[in-house]
């Protein structure tokens, strides 16, 4: 068996792994710690706030049908919030993986890929998202079954 | 937050061998007998970590470093690790026994559980050149890469340079690391690729950034920026838990964290 040379002690020879990636600059993962905090606090307010008037005013869940979501989107201020949570749970959610992809995968080919799949499913389900909670309209023109008991007759 | 309970940062039980009164007033220190399970690897003979078991009688003021001492000179002169002045100063001795990150040399055999096989192992995270023996080279390598010395552009004064007690208290506990590399090889974000500058090397850039003497904390500050700097700290306070001085290292990071904040933000 021969004998694998091994190099001597402090011979400057260090494992090309531990070299630290240049590029790295910028405030970018400054910025995203910073709006993890920072988006963390205000969805704890509009999370249990959506969750108190959905659940708990009025008729409570029972009252959650078709009719109740359309009513509460037909309200700007209902549209926003909505809109607020969801741009925010999606991104805080989005940066979460990407921090917990960045320390468990160990190769960069995997991280690429994994995180292409996370940004891809995030931008679809935002552009999605905020599509329905602007062009919702619980009373389409030209339909004529079907059509909740609110909806004028046409 | 708290410590996420891992083999890392569970408590130790108490003292498990109850020394009487009189050890240390000249009477018989009782013994007791240990097994000692250590990682050995030799690459020279194969690339295969093994565990080796060691029965050994202990005494009751003994310490790890004293069993691997008493493997390495009457058992296997071939186990290798590193040892310089024995007492927890110059951090050559930092392992993983039981699974956590200590000093051999700070830990009494009767303070683990020697019912059990104790284990002993190589810090994780750097690359082990043989048996208990890394290559500490990255760890440097982050270290020298925050200026670990006193940067000050001034005139150089003819005397001392002036401190109140309260600036020096300041850093006071972050001068107290000893290079063990206890705290960054048990940090689970350094040993997914080693990027990561680490605790300690976040812990002495701390020592001169907020030391009023220097002058180049913005440059430090700018260095642990980085997409490897203090943001890829999560906070798991292993570094705290692991560090064999004391040193409130988490904290220490999240000042470091908070100061490139309120300068930039």
């Amino acid at each position: 068996m021969a004998t694998p040379i091994i190099d001597a002690p402090r011979s400057g020879k260090i494992d090309v792994k531990y070299n630290r990636s240049k590029g790295g600059k910028g405030s970018f993962e400054m910025v995203a710690w910073l709006f993890m905090r920072l988006s963390g606090v205000v969805l704890v307010v509009l999370i249990f706030g959506h969750l108190f008037v959905n659940l708990m005013v009025g008729d409570g869940v029972h009252a959650i049908d078709f009719g109740f979501v359309a009513g509460k989107w037909a309200s700007p201020f209902w549209q926003i919030w909505d809109l607020l949570m969801l741009w925010l749970a999606m991104l805080h959610g989005t940066n979460g993986v990407r921090t917990i992809i960045n320390d468990y995968a160990e190769r960069n080919g995997t991280r690429m890929a994994l995180k292409t799949v996370l940004y891809v499913a995030t931008v679809v389900i935002i552009v999605l998202g905020t599509l329905v909670i602007f062009t919702f309209d619980p009373c389409p023109a030209g339909a004529v079954t079907d059509l909740p008991s609110f909806c004028t007759a046409r | 937050m708290s410590p996420i309970e891992t083999a890392e940062t569970a408590p130790e039980p108490a003292s498990k061998i109850e020394l009487p009164a009189h050890v240390g007033g000249g009477g018989e220190i009782p013994t007791f007998n240990i097994t000692l399970r250590v990682r050995r690897y030799n690459p020279e003979i194969s690339e295969d970590f093994s565990w080796e078991d060691y029965e050994l009688t202990m005494y009751g003021t003994d310490r790890v470093l004293d069993a691997l001492h008493k493997i390495k000179w009457e058992h296997d002169g071939s186990l290798s690790f590193r040892r310089s002045c024995a007492h927890g100063v110059c951090g050559s001795d930092a392992m993983r026994i039981n699974g956590r990150n200590r000093l051999a040399c700070k830990t009494l055999l009767k303070d683990l559980d020697t019912k059990k096989p104790i284990t002993v192992e190589a810090i994780k995270g750097l690359p082990v050149e043989k048996d208990l023996i890394v290559d500490m080279e990255p760890f440097f390598q982050s270290y020298r890469e925050i200026m670990p010395f006193l940067i000050n552009k001034g005139h150089e004064p003819t005397r001392e340079r002036l401190q109140s007690a309260e600036e020096r208290a300041r850093f006071d506990d972050t001068t107290k690391c000893i290079l063990c590399a206890a705290c960054t090889s048990s940090c689970p974000v350094f040993w997914t690729d080693g990027q990561y500058f680490g605790p300690a090397a976040i812990v002495n850039a701390h020592r001169f950034i907020f030391d009023s003497r220097d002058d180049a904390g913005d440059m430090r500050l700018e260095i642990l920026n980085d997409k490897e700097g203090v943001w890829r700290c999560r906070t798991t306070f292993n570094c705290t838990e692991a560090c064999p001085r004391g040193i409130q290292v988490t904290q220490a990071i999240s000042e470091v964290k908070q100061a490139i904040l309120s300068r930039r933000v």
